[in-house]
């Protein structure tokens, strides 16, 4: 019983908090463009609004993978420990994350290609070559962790990293890492540089063309608990999570340092974004991996 | 010539005030709620027709910014709330026009930029050009001027923020309860209307 309470806790916490950070991002991208920009609550009255609205089916797949994907991400929101909140504890294991987060994206692909149109089919493809660009490079650096905690647990390399203050934390123990794992998680957002699946003006927002009212309400819903799972598991591997207060401000932090890079950069072209990641990050990750393993530093 | 004449009579549009249409009933408690989120988070189809598309991105960008109340451009119909009729409307592209105006979810909501939307204006006795949008579409708001400057969009989106939160913006309800009559209308522009699903056939 406690763990349901807890679990439900986690995903109002994770609903309130990035959907208001989702709605500060605004505001500070506006502020960088020297706009006024939309106020804080500006994304709810966006939820809302697209939940009161209609909406039309394409199908059973189209129905049943929007509720895959956000089915999905919520089962995988529950695993990420938040601060002192572990839902599941000794079972919030790094591979049972990436494995359950694999099933909202499907649910999404699955859901926008049975909608039948050729841009959707496009972004899903550039979706899933995108994934294989950043994962590679972020498994990586992540197995560098776990080979120097000896645990895939993201609660225990998180309190491994509490012990000797800021200093402890995988960010200045592996700063290789931290760089490979950032840029990893601006692609995993889909934030600017790598925002090729959903490029608005080019393929008229990729997996998203076909979907109005509630589904693209449900599909919004699924990309702000994602991006709660992946800043989340940034925060736990790299910055040491902490109290839930500290893991909220550093999560804030992360979130807005990757808002600013992102508001002044422009498109990567998917082939482009593919080699990039496979020659610099990719480099780094080797090297940094090379140095845990070789001289046991980190 | 007098035959001539008497086969445009024939086919004349049956002319009605569109604005005396009766499509008022009461609104439900939930379509209240939904209104007040509905009027605060407008979303627009980013599909310029003419040349008022010219006085968008001022009222996009820092200059005047759109989005500091609601607003935002959307990639395809179905996303979004709002169409927007940026000034003359050649026939070719009303075909267009009605295609993505039955792609958006309910509840939509048409606005006509500039006099060319309205009477024709400098075009009203061109063949190509259609003169009044609201025989073809239910339009909610017309925003006047040939091209309406930023302050005139930005006073007439709040126009039609107040619109959509009284609920009297009901323009999608009159298209379906009319749909004879705009159909005909259509029809009469266009010769025939039909939505192609290439995907399906």
């Amino acid at each position: 019983m406690s763990t349901f309470l807890t679990a439900t806790g986690l995903v109002l916490l994770a609903f309130f908090w990035q959907i208001t950070l989702s709605g500060i991002q605004r505001k500070v991208t506006a502020r960088i463009h020297r706009r006024v920009g939309s106020p804080w609550y500006q994304n709810f009255i966006d939820l809302f609004k697209t939940w009161s609205k209609s909406s039309i089916s394409h199908g059973f797949i189209y129905d049943f993978g929007v509720l895959m994907a956000l089915g999905g991400t919520i089962a995988t929101l529950i695993f990420i420990p938040a601060g002192h909140i572990v839902v599941f504890d000794k079972l919030d294991n790094f591979f049972v994350i990436t494995y359950l987060l694999a099933v909202g994206s499907l649910g999404m692909a699955m859901s926008a290609v049975g909608s039948g149109n050729p841009w959707a089919s496009i972004g899903v493809m550039r979706a899933l070559t995108q994934m294989l660009a950043y994962e590679i490079p972020y498994i990586m650096a992540v197995f560098a962790i776990i080979y120097a905690n000896k645990t895939a647990s993201i609660h225990a390399i998180a309190l491994a990293q509490q012990g000797m203050g800021i200093l402890g934390w995988n960010m200045f123990r592996m700063p290789l890492g931290v760089i490979v794992g950032f840029i990893s998680l601006m692609g995993m957002l889909g934030k600017k540089p790598y925002d090729a699946p959903i490029a608005p003006a080019e393929i008229a927002s990729g997996p998203l063309v076909e979907y109005g009212g509630k589904h693209l309400g449900m599909l919004m819903l699924q990309h702000e608990f994602a991006t709660f799972v992946e800043v989340g598991l940034f925060v736990n591997l790299f910055l040491g999570g902490g109290t839930l207060l500290a893991f909220l401000i550093k999560y804030f932090i992360v979130y807005i340092l990757a808002t600013m890079i992102a508001s002044v950069v422009a498109r990567f072209k998917i082939d482009q974004l593919v080699v990039f990641y496979y020659k610099v990050p990719l480099a780094l990750a080797f090297i940094q991996t090379a140095i845990v393993i070789f001289t046991g530093l980190g | 010539m007098a035959l001539e004449n008497e086969k445009f009579n024939e086919d004349k549009i049956n002319e009605i005030d569109v604005n005396e249409l009766d499509c008022r009933d009461t609104l439900t408690f939930w379509e209240k709620f939904g209104n007040i989120f509905r009027s605060k988070s407008i979303w627009m189809l980013h599909y310029c027709t003419g040349c008022g598309a010219m006085e968008l991105p001022p009222t996009m960008t820092s200059r005047f910014d759109m989005e500091r109340i609601g607003m935002a451009p959307m990639a395809t119909p179905r996303q979004a709330d709002v169409l927007l009729i940026t000034g003359y409307l050649s026939v070719k592209t009303l075909r267009r026009i009605i295609y993505t105006y039955e792609q958006m979810q309910n509840p939509k909501y048409v606005v006509g930029f500039g006099s060319c939307t309205l009477n024709g204006g400098v075009y009203y006795d061109s063949y190509a050009v259609i003169s009044r949008l609201d025989y073809y579409l239910p339009v909610d708001l017309y925003i006047a001027g040939c091209m309406p400057r930023p302050e005139a969009v930005m006073s007439g989106f709040k126009k039609l923020m107040n619109m959509i939160k009284k609920g009297e913006a009901l323009g999608w309800k009159r298209y379906q309860k009319y749909y004879d009559w705009y159909k005909k209308n259509q029809v009469r522009a266009l010769g025939e209307v039909y939505v192609k699903d290439e995907f399906h056939e």
